[in-house]
């Protein structure tokens, strides 16, 4: 593998990277506001389909965007209610939508199945093209993936470093502390929630207006539950969500570049391979969390210590669980 | 800022818990709040602080009417509350804790204000600390200086110094007074008299919702407060208690130390004696749960040793029977008959049914339970599923541990359990229990111990208590000349 390979395998990661990271930084919204949105899977799919077929038909790339991100704030919003309104089971409900909206999509996408649509255009930065390496791997791309690449820094400083981002936070961990506070906490969870949802549904569309150009039926299913597992994986952190992202892509682009060699692998093998990893990093990165370990890892050096509980940092205290207020 | 209230009412169901509260407080004051568990103090001062909504009533600040209702209304007019936990975010660290929900826009400026109210008050806090690092006082602390970031006129504490530190006492009680010595209004809920005595400028008692004593300048005498908390003593007819025998213990404590997460008893020393009914005397939550645990053999003490029948106590002893107050949580399955707990406690896996509906059927006779061998638990009313747990008890138990035994059960179904008790006494076995009615660990305990303040007295012989003495040892009065 030479040089020049390698950019352009990375400038695919990132580039097919960018709805998982979209639809990720979804669910961290809402997951950081103590929610769990679980239909992001069947969200994706009737978002995706919803914005080909109206691109489609008005031939407007935009308000297929719009569209696309309608639909995934709508799914969002019935979560929000039925979850933190009317404290349904949040697991139950997100299942439910996701069966439902997958079969939604394959049902009402039915005329628009293997038709050529309209594509986002690439849109090379001019000017910035030119850098060595930088060039090449973050410029060259197209709106969807500028997207992708400021959404991160974006969230992550807008969580982590305001106020409000602090209410955020606090949502997901005490809500009865941020009641007491004065804070509305049934109107602000369905605000994350509607917003991540919106994000969820423009991951849709990025496949099917982006990255896989068309609709078929089951056109990207599984992506959803994947980006589930990335949240988790990430530890709800936005920067080690975008590192679990681009380790899922670049273990899926090996996967498809060792088919070629004559290594013997059979084809199923490498297709399930990033799923297994993930499963397995996500079991030592939990087990280093169990209390009984913490006795040994509490006599590591400072250094190996502090890398330890940045991969072990838990899930936001109250997730799933529905605010009751006295 | 001067708060009143007038004819407030809230009910929770059929239980009044505040019942037509007509009251004004003024400022630069300390204002005790004194009553008993369930006496509605704290849900008065959630009424303050618009955690609750009142059913009726209206507040006035400054005589001016304001509505109720909810904590935005509350910390915009300036009323703040301190809760027994304090509501925190436990992975904040204190700068962020204190900002979230604050008006005040740039984090140098919180800085500053925490540094300026933790050197007023005494508090040694630092912006950096993880909250989650802090103990109880601490956090307490914190919410202290939140408040008064926040511009708080009225700071409501509700038993505050539960599980903090003599000396965090001490330091609570000094900023106290200077946050009042600048105008501001504290309102302190407690059940403990010596805090009142020691830190009050009035005093407001209530009893089962209702106000028995409204704003009395201090000093009141522990007398006339423990009156008004408890209502007049009757002494019951009673049967005499047993004497204390000396022979070889059930239970022996080796200068013990226990804890859980807020709260911290011993060190104990104590030795309870075969074949007795010991009550446990003290406000609810003053450690009760937490012995018993310790007793049961469920949780292992932080140090020294709890000896059953002269050897350490172990996990799930058969010998020792824990009833819970929470019966349908902890105690029984609801959804499981009779029949079937029978069956569950047979040592053999493969126990016939027959036999099990035989043993369910001699039980159900013995102990008047109403039910039939088959009908699953939770259908049964709490005084039958209370007879139903007791039943359960194998007769080898010579140990028995019991919280709130006759709770929300009538006369008759209360008479039943203790008569089951007291025979299971008579055959030697040490029954143990708490309940927040002291004229019922009058009438059955053949002795007590009162929990204070994170300490048990000794063995005190019921006969030489009055019902008097006793609610004047569960306030902490005397209490001292009694601890071991």
């Amino acid at each position: 593998m030479n040089w020049t390979q390698l950019l352009t395998d990375i400038a695919a990661i990132i580039a097919v990277s960018a709805p998982l990271i979209i639809a990720t930084m979804g669910i961290y919204l809402s997951e950081r506001a103590g929610v769990i949105n679980l239909s992001v899977d069947g969200s994706m799919l009737l978002a995706g389909m919803t914005g080909f077929a109206v691109a489609y038909t008005t031939n407007n790339l935009i308000l297929g965007f719009v569209a696309a991100a309608l639909v995934g704030g709508f799914i969002a919003a019935l979560i929000a209610y039925l979850g933190v309104r009317l404290r349904i089971s949040q697991t139950a409900i997100g299942f439910v939508l996701a069966l439902l909206c997958t079969d939604l999509s394959s049902f009402l996408g039915n005329p628009y199945v293997q038709q050529t649509g309209p594509a986002v255009p690439a849109w090379p930065i001019p000017g910035l093209t030119s850098i060595p390496v930088l060039g090449q791997l973050f410029f060259r791309h197209d709106a969807v993936i500028y997207l992708s690449l400021i959404l991160v820094p974006l969230l992550a400083w807008w969580i982590m470093r305001t106020r409000s981002g602090l209410i955020v936070r606090g949502l997901g961990e005490r809500p009865d502390a941020l009641f007491a506070r004065g804070i509305d906490v049934i109107r602000w969870r369905y605000l994350m929630v509607i917003v991540g949802g919106v994000l969820i549904g423009l991951a849709g569309a990025a496949y099917t207006l982006d990255l896989k150009q068309g609709w078929t039926y089951r056109h990207m299913a599984g992506t959803g539950w994947i980006a589930l597992a990335i949240v988790i994986f990430g530890a709800w952190r936005p920067w080690r969500i975008l590192l679990g992202c681009y380790f899922f892509a670049a273990l899926q682009t090996m996967a498809s570049r060792l088919q070629d060699n004559a290594w013997q692998i059979p084809t199923q093998v490498l297709q399930v391979a990033p799923f297994v990893v993930m499963i397995l990093v996500l079991a030592v990165v939990n087990s280093l969390g169990a209390p009984e370990l913490q006795r040994w890892i509490n006599r590591l050096p400072m250094p190996l210590r502090r890398v330890i509980r940045f991969l072990t940092s838990p899930a936001p205290a109250a997730l799933g669980k529905p605010f009751i207020q006295q | 800022m001067h708060v009143s209230i007038q004819q407030i009412n809230k009910s929770f169901g059929p239980v009044r818990a505040n019942q037509d509260i007509t009251i004004a407080f003024a400022a630069g004051q300390i204002h005790g709040i004194l009553g008993e568990n369930g006496a509605g103090k704290s849900t008065l001062m959630k009424l303050l602080s618009g955690v609750y909504k009142p059913d009726s009533g209206q507040m006035f600040i400054n005589d001016h009417a304001v509505t109720l209702g909810t904590p935005r209304h509350a910390v915009q007019i300036g009323i703040g509350m301190v809760g027994q936990d304090p509501l925190d975010v436990p992975v904040f660290n204190v700068l962020e804790n204190i900002a979230c929900g604050l008006q005040m826009p740039n984090d140098a400026d919180i800085r500053q204000q925490i540094t300026h109210w933790s050197t007023t008050l005494g508090f040694p806090l630092s912006p950096d600390q993880r909250m989650r690092d802090l103990t109880v006082g601490q956090r307490q602390q914190v919410e202290i200086v939140r408040l008064l970031i926040a511009g708080s006129d009225v700071v409501i504490l509700d038993e505050p110094t539960t599980g903090i530190t003599a000396a965090q006492v001490d330091a609570l009680f000094a900023a106290l007074k200077a946050i009042v010595a600048t105008g501001k209004t504290v309102l302190f809920v407690t059940h403990k008299l010596d805090e009142i005595v020691a830190l009050c400028d009035t005093v407001t008692i209530l009893r089962a919702g209702q106000l028995v004593g409204t704003q009395l300048a201090m000093p009141v005498s522990k007398e006339t407060m423990l009156i008004a908390m408890f209502g007049e003593f009757f002494t019951h007819a009673q049967l005499s208690a047993k004497p204390i025998p000396t022979d070889a213990p059930r239970w022996k404590l080796h200068d013990t130390q226990l804890h859980d997460a807020t709260f911290v008893l011993g060190p104990l020393n104590l030795s309870l004696p075969k074949g007795m009914i010991i009550g446990l005397a003290g406000l609810e939550g003053s450690g009760q749960r937490l012995f018993m645990h310790h007793l049961a053999g469920i949780t292992d003490p932080d140090r020294g040793q709890i000896d059953f029948n002269g050897t350490p106590i172990t996990r799930a002893n058969p010998t020792v029977a824990w009833l819970p107050a929470d019966r349908l949580h902890e105690g029984i399955i609801g959804a499981m008959s009779l029949r079937e707990h029978v069956l569950l406690m047979r040592d053999s896996l493969l126990a016939p049914l027959q036999t099990a509906y035989e043993k369910s059927t001699q039980l159900i006779a013995d102990y008047a339970i109403k039910a039939t061998p088959d009908m699953p638990l939770q259908q049964l009313s709490g005084g039958n599923q209370q007879r139903a747990m007791l039943a359960l008890i194998p007769e080898s138990a010579q140990g028995i541990l019991l919280e709130h035994p006759t709770r929300g059960l009538d006369a008759v179904s209360a008479m039943t359990i203790w008569h089951r008790l007291q025979v299971r006494r008579d055959n030697g076995a040490t029954v143990l229990f708490f309940s927040a009615d002291l004229s019922e660990v009058m009438q059955y305990s053949d002795a007590i111990l009162v929990f204070f303040g994170g300490q048990v007295s000794r063995l005190l012989a019921r006969d030489t208590l009055s019902e008097e003495a006793l609610a004047a040892l569960i306030g902490g009065v005397g209490f001292a000349e009694v601890t071991a």
